[in-house]
């Protein structure tokens, strides 16, 4: 063979993962994959983050850095940390191959054909960040010669990960940029767990450069933020305290418990004539996008309340993982632990940030059977939670068969994985998945034919969030428990 | 992982992918005064729902047979008319006689893709499935492979959810037929085969196989005595099916003339459009269309269809196991598509060819990724589970070269049909290959690495 057509048959053989001599062609097939799934779903619903991204592509690229933070023609102002600013810089230069007239300011709302393509190419291609970081973690994990493809562990974090289901919406229907994120946050756990530290430092200080919500992470690595003099118009686009307590769909936490306990107590208040109706406060919790309104019952909660409130939710896992460190392990199961509980209390949570404990929580689940459990109840529950997302009836099949690939997989490998012990779930946990089933067919079919829908709109929403409350606190609860319980298994770490 | 999970796996990617091209442009979108194929089903629905039987076919002040009259059997009329039931239900602005012509909205288009994936679950899939669970040779990984390939082919799903037909249905039906004979329920067999025909008069490129091998089968359990009768039942099933479907244009003789004169249509010429077929590229070099008369074009294509079709036909005929009858349905298709009268590029449903239809469809991003997944997925499982192909690898790049140039690249100004033309050319040359390669493999059966299964 003459040299060109050898040349050309590597380059063949390396970009479609020829077969014989490289055995990580599988990781790559997933990849691509799963990348192809992402340009099909190109043409799907986007929300209002798709102009929220293009007003932030167009003012980096027409305005001067001093300026990004006062733009204000839009209503979708900057309120991401600025080396996020600096990544819509560096795509608007980009963009301009594309479609110039995405970059004009004044363009509220322009999603031409080659913007929306621009802009969803833009997420695909970062999305390579989170591939290197999956790559980077299944280094991390022990590995069983000789065991068959699907039944590797690295194979079955790899699928959890890269075909994560509420990655898939969220970034490429919904549209936002969690994959790259992501990629930055695994890739730190990865250097951490491979003793890498100060790069696991360093790049954790980079992720909250691009998404300040990390700063619930902000034990394990210090941080550095400077700007240019502007830090309070920064800090307060960054912590808007003006929304309130919940979002207009209340993510699935300890405050739409408490919101619905409230509202049963007003309502049973009334009825039992211990409260005067016309002294309720009118204002509905789940109408408008941003509202704060005033519970009737119990007392109210403030910023600072659900402050202490996370803070006292995460500071038993934080003293336990500094008086006895586990090794990765630990350190992984406290980090999903900090993320879950500023998602169960936190102030004006979306219900997407459950995504930074479930995609750690991958990690461990392909390690032990306990994990494997609380792992498959909290995706589960969190994805469907994910649903009120797509509300359109066009993306209604690919949420529902999204959803069931990712969970028959996750169900079918991780019982595969750890045949030898029994059932992964209770009964009691498998009926609870299970009535997620009649749950779906009542909010998105029967409901909707009913007289009701004119009148309780937000029932359906109120009904998902609270079902899915209760499975994300029963996950929290066991996830906590089994931190304080375990005992030093130094010596039984599997994660090196 | 357990068999039923990876199975469901694959239907659920398939499903999904089906699901995501749907999104997109359909034929004729947007397009008056006469739109698409999507509209066409949208108007049999308004005829069948509104006219009585007896005018579906024939030209009438309320039908006109110039505005997409019913060209297929009488099942696709009767599905047409249960779609129109729904379609009432939900909207009856879009089965209206007459004012519903060329309608077009967000949720028309819900429902019709809805239709499409409805028939498909019902018939397409599960006949794949257990397709793939019962006549694939290999181990179980091999099976689920099959599943996968073939429920990615990237022709029937951008066809079917994209350019808009059904095609799921009558593919679906006459693998059900072709999984009847395989069982040995010929009966069942010959009745799925014979709605498939009913469905789509397409499916007589499949016809002879299954025909031959019924016949051989009888005649070799002999033909006075259990043959016999077998043959008596298969034909009774056949006739009574036939009536069933014909029968509300059974009453006057000059309906089932005219559905016959519908169902094909002599008067239209050799071909229409670029189609991958001989007449068309022969008529590159020597324009047939316009040097031979109708008569003598008819005649040739008939002798040739005849010519190519006869050797695999007859092999059959005197051997009639499923590996036979699986190479003869390729080779009968082949033919039928090469040489017939009036073949449309649809009839092939091969991606790779349709990409003029498909770009003036504006679907040309599900074409590259589904085209480009699906290539990929099959050369890379086929690599893993069987023997490398070396040739096949060099196929992928040069697929991708010639669907890039004819994408991006401008044709001369003296040759506008060049592209066009030129992938059919070239699409011609690939199936002329394909059809002496298996016709070769057929008929000469060259030692098979598989063992053989009883049934065969």
């Amino acid at each position: 063979m003459s040299a060109t057509s050898h040349l050309l048959k590597v380059v063949i053989q390396t970009v479609m993962a020829a077969p014989m001599t490289n055995d990580q062609s599988w990781f790559y097939a997933l990849a691509l994959g799963v990348s192809f799934l992402k340009c099909l779903l190109i043409n799907a619903y986007h929300s209002t983050d798709f102009e929220v991204h293009r007003n932030w592509l167009a003012l980096t690229h027409s305005l001067p850095v001093s300026q990004w933070y006062y733009e204000a023609t839009s209503e979708w102002t900057l309120d991401y940390p600025p080396l996020f600013a600096w990544f819509e810089y560096g795509l608007s230069h980009i963009a301009c191959f594309f479609d110039k007239e995405m970059l004009v300011v004044p363009n509220l709302n322009y999603a031409s054909p080659a913007t929306v393509l621009f802009q969803r190419l833009s997420v695909i291609v970062a999305d390579v960040v989170f591939f290197y970081a999956v790559k980077e973690c299944c280094k991390c994990l022990r590995e069983d010669k000789g065991k068959d493809l699907l039944g590797k562990p690295s194979f079955i974090l790899t699928v959890l990960l890269l075909w994560n289901f509420g990655l898939l919406i969220v970034d490429h229907i919904h549209f936002q940029y969690n994959g790259f994120l992501f990629g930055v946050l695994l890739l730190s756990i990865a250097r951490h767990c491979q003793n890498r530290h100060f790069e696991g430092a360093f790049l954790f200080s980079v992720l909250l450069n691009l998404k300040h919500n990390c700063i619930r992470f902000i034990d394990k690595s210090r941080s550095s933020l400077f700007i240019k003099g502007q830090l309070p118009q920064v800090l307060s686009r960054l912590f808007p305290f003006k929304r309130g307590l919940c979002h207009a769909y209340w993510a699935p936490n300890i405050w739409a418990l408490y919101n619905i306990a409230d509202k049963a107590f007003s309502i049973l208040g009334v009825k039992f004539r211990l409260l005067d109706i016309n002294k309720l406060p009118k204002a509905s919790m789940t109408g408008g996008l941003v509202q704060e309104f005033q519970h009737s019952v119990l007392p109210s909660v403030s910023p600072l309340a659900t402050l202490v409130c996370t803070l006292l939710s995460i500071l038993p896992a934080l003293f336990k993982i500094w008086h006895r460190p586990n090794g990765a392990r630990g350190f992984l199961r406290c980090l999903v632990i900090c993320a879950l509980g500023s998602f169960m209390f936190g102030w004006h949570v979306h219900e997407k940030a459950i995504l930074m404990a479930i995609l750690p929580l991958s990690l461990l689940a392909v390690d032990s059977r306990k994990d494997a459990g609380i792992f498959l109840m909290l995706s589960v529950t969190s994805h469907y939670s994910l649903f009120p997302l797509l509300f359109t009836t066009q993306e209604l099949p690919i949420k529902i068969f999204l959803m069931l690939l990712f969970t028959i997989f996750s169900l079918a490998s991780l019982k595969t994985l750890f045949r030898k012990g029994g059932a992964l779930l209770n009964p009691l946990e498998v009926t609870y998945l299970l009535g997620l089933i009649p749950l779906e067919l009542i909010c998105e079919f029967v409901y909707p034919l009913t007289v009701w829908q004119k009148t309780f709109p937000f029932l359906p929403l109120m009904l998902t969030s609270v079902y899915c409350a209760l499975g994300v606190t029963y996950a929290f609860i066991r996830l906590y428990i089994s931190l304080l319980t375990c005992s030093d298994t130094t010596k039984k770490t599997k994660m090196q | 992982m357990e068999n039923w999970s990876l199975f469901s796996l694959c239907v659920l990617l398939g499903l999904t992918s089906r699901w995501a091209v749907s999104f997109h442009s359909y034929s004729g979108a947007g397009k008056p005064p006469m739109f698409g194929d999507y509209e066409a089903q949208r108007h049999w629905q308004e005829v069948t729902y509104n006219l009585p039987v007896h005018e579906w076919y024939f030209n009438t002040t309320n039908n006109d047979l110039n505005y997409w009259g019913l060209d297929y059997p009488p099942l696709t009329a009767y599905h047409s008319l249960v779609c129109a039931y729904v379609a009432k239900l939900l909207n009856p602005e879009w089965v209206e006689l007459h004012a519903s012509r060329g309608y077009e909205s967000h949720s028309h288009k819900l429902f019709m893709r809805a239709t499409v994936l409805f028939t498909d679950i019902l018939i397409y899939i599960p006949a794949v499935l257990l397709y793939c669970f019962y006549f694939c040779d290999g181990f179980s990984k091999q099976k689920v492979a099959t599943a996968l390939c073939i429920l990615l082919y990237p022709g029937l799903i951008l066809i079917d959810y994209g350019h808009f037909q059904y095609n799921s249905v009558s593919l679906g039906l006459a693998l059900w037929g072709i999984l009847g004979l395989g069982l040995g329920w010929d009966l069942f067999g010959s009745l799925a085969f014979t709605l498939a025909l009913n469905y789509k008069q397409m499916e007589l490129y499949h016809s002879l196989p299954f025909f031959c091998y019924l016949l051989g089968k009888c005649i070799k359990q002999g033909l006075i005595g259990r043959g016999f009768f077998q043959l008596a039942k298969i034909s009774l099933t056949v006739l009574v099916t036939f009536a069933l479907c014909w029968m509300p244009f059974l009453s006057d003789p000059k309906q089932p003339l005219q559905v016959l004169h519908r169902l094909f249509p002599f008067g239209r010429g050799l071909f229409e459009d670029k189609v991958a077929n001989t007449w068309c590229s022969l008529n590159v070099l020597i324009k047939i269309k316009t040097l031979l008369s109708r008569e003598t074009q008819l005649f040739l294509s008939f002798a040739l269809t005849l010519l190519f079709i006869l050797p695999s036909s007859l092999k059959l005929l005197s051997k009639p196991n499923l590996w036979q009858f699986k190479l003869a349905l390729v080779n009968s298709s082949l033919a039928f598509f090469l040489f017939s009268f009036q073949v449309h590029e649809k009839s092939i449903l091969l991606a790779a060819f349709m990409l003029p239809l498909l770009v003036k469809d504006g679907l040309l991003l599900p074409y590259v990724v589904t085209s480009l997944a699906f290539l990929f997925l099959s050369l890379y499982l086929l690599s893993h589970l069987t023997r490398t192909n070396e040739p096949l690898f060099w196929y992928f790049p040069f697929l991708v070269i010639s669907v890039a140039t004819f994408v991006w690249l401008e044709p001369p100004a003296k040759f506008p049909d060049l592209f066009p033309v030129l992938v059919s050319i070239l699409s011609f040359l690939h199936f002329l290959g394909f059809i002496i390669y298996f016709n070769l493999v057929q008929l000469m059966e060259p030692q098979r690495k598989k063992s053989q299964k009883k049934t065969n």
